[in-house]
């Protein structure tokens, strides 16, 4: 009973770093109707910075989030104004490739100034037991963080007059077009939002996860799983999206060893892409 | 294109990569061969992505699975070419029975199932090493011959297999489902609601380009000699070839296999000169062709001489 509660904790906890990690992918698709290939390596870029600003000025990766998170707004804004913008209504392929195009030039220049060696901050936090459960300190802090940046999002897109007009181009761009919001700014500002919480998710990873090259695809894969699972475009979507696969791949970890995790989370989105493209909570037009 | 300049501009082609051996080393051969193959696999791609129009990601599978499908028989034995036979069939039907699953998908879901059929089948393969070795790969039985008789070998039979996905696009584009899968291309509804049997011609396309990339994936894996799953299932495999046809003109007969043969000589130059930052440089590569080539190289044809027949 005791190995099943923990499969469950552990789940939750990998599940609320998906959605952290996804939901930035998710409002890209959901809004731009672009699949941002870059995403992957945004967050290891997120990653690296952190690292970097840990190992070399001692600085602390809570610290280093708003800072993270500003320079990758930028990154993702500027990505979008230069060059996105000019076919982001063209077909699916025309958009993929390019980002695929961009995502290539970033890692090759990240392979080159940090060498795809794995690194990883250890905060050395060591652990809490709840009865028969154990949580790393850290895991524990990354997931609580995760979560936290999750909600703001879901707060500033409620909250917010940006947030209210990213919501108004998703539903219809020629009537939010009509109302006088520049489109334009809005996918600017929407891809800058899904390169910050790439960012962001970045930050939270370099303490728990290596950080290397070398993932940006299972990264990219894991935030796939996620949007067709919870469906795309909504915080809410990526929450539920996450913490499915987060379960998943640790109950299948569990019963058929941590080899058949991913492919499980892959299965998974098969069988909904073909049973419910909507995903779990997503609303039907809204694909 | 008229058929008499398509037929010349086919033969002339064909007849450079063939005659490699006569006019280069043995890397200008090996580079003959890598073009003729990654022509094969463009040309594949362009049934299902360029004149159905749906973005399929999915040809590292069929290359990896026609990789593993060859492998496998030549170990239990199969003699070589029998071997490259099973593979084509098999991956075939493999494709017709996950075209019929995935060609429900339109647009982005579509891509994205496509790339996950990609990830699946490594993950699958690398997980069950009672079958095929999992990480550590599978070695193949060494074709005897010295180093230049093989490169040629290997350059004819690449050859081949592009002469005949290219004699197929040519059947395919004056067939009733050449006209049948542009119709979906430009309206998938209207096609249906006109009596075109969507499904079925989706299907069709769908396996035909799997065949040639599973031909290409054993043909390639005998050459090699040696196979594991994270180089048979690629993503940027994947998208290398939908980049070639793209580059050269996806939806024309000819247009893939140019891309591919001007994307692998690009490649070429900058592996030799740029080590450090090829990668990148394909990249930016992608970046400029689709900024500033959105029609690929045939249709520069078109605009440098106006009423010139395209």
């Amino acid at each position: 009973m005791a190995i099943y509660l923990q499969t469950l904790v552990n789940g939750l906890m990998l599940g609320a770093l998906y959605a952290c990690l996804a939901v930035g992918f998710s409002l890209v698709w959901g809004v731009l109707n672009v699949i941002n290939m870059l995403h992957g390596s945004f967050i290891i870029l997120g990653g690296y910075l952190t690292y970097f600003a840990w190992h070399a000025y001692g600085i602390h990766p809570v610290i280093m989030l708003p800072v993270v998170a500003a320079l990758m707004f930028a990154l993702g804004f500027a990505l979008q104004r230069g060059l996105i913008n000019k076919v982001v209504s063209a077909p699916v392929l025309t958009t993929l490739t390019l980002t695929f195009g961009l995502d290539m030039i970033l890692y090759n220049a990240m392979t080159y100034f940090f060498t795809a060696t794995p690194r990883r901050i250890t905060l050395d936090l060591g652990a809490i037991s709840l009865g028969p459960i154990t949580l790393p300190v850290d895991r524990l802090l990354g997931t609580g963080l995760a979560l936290l940046l999750t909600l703001l999002l879901y707060a500033v897109m409620r909250g917010s007059s940006i947030g209210r007009a990213i919501v108004a181009v998703r539903m219809d761009r020629m009537a939010a077009e009509l109302m006088g919001i520049r489109t334009d700014r809005i996918y600017a500002i929407t891809f800058g939002i899904g390169a910050l919480m790439a960012g962001a998710a970045g930050v939270v990873f370099a303490t728990i996860f290596p950080i290397t090259t070398n993932v940006t695809g299972i990264w990219l894969g894991k935030a796939f799983v996620v949007c067709v699972v919870g469906g795309l475009g909504s915080v809410p979507g990526a929450l539920v999206g996450g913490l499915v696969l987060g379960l998943v791949e640790s109950f299948a970890g569990h019963w058929f060893g941590p080899q058949q995790a991913m492919t499980a989370g892959f299965l998974l989105m098969l069988v909904l892409l073909l049973t419910r493209p909507t995903g779990l909570v997503g609303v039907k037009g809204y694909e | 294109m008229k058929p008499l300049p398509l037929y010349a501009s086919l033969v002339v082609g064909l007849a450079i990569l063939a005659a490699a051996p006569l006019y280069g080393d043995n890397y200008v051969v090996r580079t003959a061969a890598i073009v003729a193959m990654y022509g094969a696999l463009a040309t594949s791609w362009n049934f299902i992505g360029g004149f159905t129009g749906y973005p399929s990601f999915s040809t590292a599978a069929f290359f990896g699975l026609g990789a593993y499908v060859g492998a496998l028989c030549q170990r239990s034995g199969v003699p070589m070419v029998v071997a490259w036979a099973i593979a084509s069939v098999a991956v075939a039907a493999f494709a017709a029975l996950l075209g019929g699953i995935l060609l429900r998908l339109r647009g982005h879901y579509f891509a994205i199932g496509s790339i996950a059929v990609v990830e699946l089948c490594r993950l699958i393969v690398s997980s069950w090493s009672s079958l095929t070795g999992g990480g550590d790969g599978l070695n193949l039985p060494l074709v005897q011959g010295t180093p230049e008789d093989l490169m040629r070998f290997f350059l004819m039979v690449m050859l081949v297999i592009l002469a005949a996905s290219l004699l197929v696009t040519i059947l395919v584009d004056r067939s009733r489902l050449g006209f049948g899968l542009r119709c979906i291309h430009q309206n998938e509804d209207a096609a249906a609601m006109v009596g075109v049997n969507t499904t079925a011609y989706k299907v069709a396309a769908y396996t035909l380009s799997a065949v040639f990339c599973a031909a290409a994936g054993a043909t390639y894996a005998s050459w090699t000699g040696y196979i594991d799953p994270t180089d048979s299932f690629q993503i940027v495999l994947t998208v290398k070839v939908v980049v070639m046809a793209l580059l050269g003109g996806a939806g024309t007969i000819l247009g893939p296999a140019i891309g591919a043969a001007a994307f692998v000589l690009l490649e070429e130059v900058f592996w030799a000169n740029f080590i450090d930052w090829n990668r990148a440089i394909l990249g930016l590569v992608i970046v400029v062709l689709i900024f500033f080539l959105p029609g690929g190289l045939l249709s520069l044809r078109r605009r440098l001489m106006p009423g010139g027949a395209a």
